[in-house]
């Protein structure tokens, strides 16, 4: 059996083959191999006894179920309102500057991706951003200098 | 009798004087009809945004006929700029659990299902140690509730609460034709009481101090107290404890940074309210909100501010129906086409009728309340739409 085919079998074993248990085993999936990918997708739509386009259709919809490779550490920088007054721009830019890609992109070795996001509840202590499940806030240029440093240096 | 000023509550993160599980034992020898008689008469409404009576949703989970019910606790909590359901669920975790289990024993319910948005992935080890003290100290009590926790998986319109369900089904996250409400027919067909974090907490306390208490904070039309999520040009940001019923001019002079231009309260779908009507506004009447108020200084531009929500919206709105899915992207459109002078000022006016078509037609709080903050904003600030 291929890699995917165990994953999938194994998350199904966990939560079972009604619909109700689609989204934790796309969540599941997106957890190990960072994203879904076409045979995952089949593969889930086999086991659940559904369409791969309602599995497609229901990933989609969610941002946080990714369906294009992603890096190990996802960055998601807040850009709604009062992040955005508070500095986000410049974050972004500095973040762009570090990891040399554009908002939407992923480092060559495959690191880092880089993403906007919206409000992630952190508007008191602006600007913010999710790196995986991680929240970092009060950032300045030097704070997000150093905490990249650390994941490039010790992650 | 002395002038009236912002009142600081602490009732919802006060210290645990009475342990809640020692509350849950209490309240759950009352007869049920009782703790639901107590729920009405506080005047408890839902605190996600809706702002429907507590005490009738539990009224009507309770004489739902159907098993098995659910009970959902909606921590999805995507309202830009609103924090203070992360707060609770940092702080006092035990008193949402409580409510929920007043909830369970008053409804019937035996599955309650935490709705935790994605980007608050990071409590879940918290909750769960949480969860597992819960659980056995409603087993001692013979009290038959589960509660598990579901990851969201980011998306706002996922906080309406029939977007939720079908987000727990395995779906998309398209909101549905209501009625029939999830109180009736909800989670897999079966009725589900949906409430949000801090509704639960209130309700417990509610139970806990007894509603002729908490009725003397706030006033006649909002009772109690109520989280706040003060954000943007405030040297205060953070969640505060607030007795319902200030004037924004209150708000503003506790909260503002002393050149406070406008104020946005009930988040990105609630309305902007500009300098010259403080006075005159009251917070949360009419138009309950999530609580979250963003305060905006005169060096802002009102346009900025405005494009940021329609973008937010255009991105959030679920896209079933045309009004919401395409009305946004015109709203969108139609600020930059004036800004950048390919359309006259006039054409203003006819998206602020574009927002009433919306309002009358779209299937959903997403897409009807876009006009809220678009009317507030483009009829106090025109200039700064134009120019
Ligand atoms: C677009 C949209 C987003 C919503 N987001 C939330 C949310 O994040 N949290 C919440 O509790 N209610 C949210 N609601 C309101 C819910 O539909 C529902 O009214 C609420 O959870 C009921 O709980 P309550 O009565 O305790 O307020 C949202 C509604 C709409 C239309
Ligand atoms: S109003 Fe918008 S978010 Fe709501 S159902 Fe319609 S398209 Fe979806």
């Amino acid at each position: 059996m291929a890699d995917i085919q165990v994953l999938v079998k194994e998350l199904v074993n966990k939560y079972g083959t009604k619909r109700e248990a689609l989204i934790p085993i796309l969540q599941g999936v997106v957890a190990s191999e960072r994203y879904l990918s076409s045979e995952a997708m089949i593969e889930i739509a086999k086991e659940l006894d559904i369409s791969a386009a309602e599995v497609y259709g229901t990933a989609t919809f969610y941002s946080f179920l990714e369906t294009v490779p992603r890096g190990k550490y996802v960055i998601r920088i807040c850009r709604t309102i009062v992040c955005e007054m508070n500095g986000k721009k410049d974050v972004l830019k500095i973040l762009e500057e570090i990891l040399k890609i554009k908002v939407g992109e992923t480092t060559m070795d495959k690191k880092f991706s880089l993403l906007e996001t919206n409000c992630i509840g952190w508007c008191h202590q602006g600007p913010a951003m999710l790196i995986n499940d991680e929240v970092y806030s009060q950032l300045t240029s030097d704070k997000v200098r150093e905490i990249i440093q650390d994941y490039i240096r010790n992650k | 009798m002395a002038e009236k000023t912002l009142k600081k509550v602490d009732i919802i993160f006060a210290e645990y004087l009475v342990s809640p599980y020692k509350i849950l034992e209490e309240t759950i020898k009352r007869p049920k009809n009782e703790i639901i008689q107590e729920i009405l008469d506080s005047g408890l409404r839902g605190r996600g945004g809706a702002g429907f009576p507590t005490g009738l949703k539990w009224k009507f989970g309770a004489s739902a006929k159907a098993e098995p019910k659910y009970i959902v606790c909606n921590a999805d909590e995507g309202e830009p700029g609103t924090f203070k359901d992360r707060e609770i669920l940092t702080k006092v975790p035990r008193k949402v659990f409580l409510g929920m289990g007043i909830c369970a024993f008053v409804t019937g319910a035996t599955k309650g299902i935490l709705y935790l948005r994605a980007e608050y992935n990071y409590l879940i080890p918290s909750l769960n140690n949480e969860l597992q003290i819960f659980h056995e100290k409603a087993k001692l009590l013979g009290l038959d509730f589960n509660i598990t926790i579901f990851s969201g998986s980011g998306a706002y319109v996922c906080g309406e609460e029939t977007a939720l369900i079908e987000s727990m089904e395995g779906k998309r996250g398209e909101p549905r034709n209501k009625p029939p409400f999830p109180v009736q027919s909800g989670y897999l067909g079966k009725p589900t009481i949906v409430n949000n974090v801090e509704t639960f907490v209130s309700a417990s306390m509610v139970c806990r101090i007894g509603a002729v208490e908490y009725k003397k904070l706030g006033t006649e039309d909002q009772s109690g107290s109520k989280l706040f999520s003060i954000s943007g040009d405030t040297h205060k940001a953070g969640v505060y404890e607030l007795e319902l019923g200030m004037k924004v001019s209150e708000f503003v002079e506790e909260f503002g940074d002393g050149d406070t231009k406008a104020v946005q309260i009930g988040g990105v779908a609630g309305v902007c309210v500009p300098r010259k009507n403080f006075e005159a506004t009251i917070i949360g009447q009419g138009s309950s909100s999530g609580g979250s108020t963003m305060v905006f200084n005169s060096t802002r531009s009102m346009y900025n501010v405005l494009h940021n929500y329609l973008e937010f919206f255009q991105e959030e709105s679920c896209g079933q129906c045309t009004p919401c899915r395409v009305g946004c992207q015109q709203l969108l459109k139609g600020i930059e086409a004036i800004k950048a002078g390919t359309k006259p000022a006039e054409y203003l006016n006819q998206l602020m009728k574009l927002t009433e078509t919306m309002k009358l037609t779209a299937k959903c709080g997403l897409g009807q309340s876009v006009g809220n903050s678009f009317n507030s904003i483009v009829t106090n600030f025109r200039e700064e739409m134009i120019y």
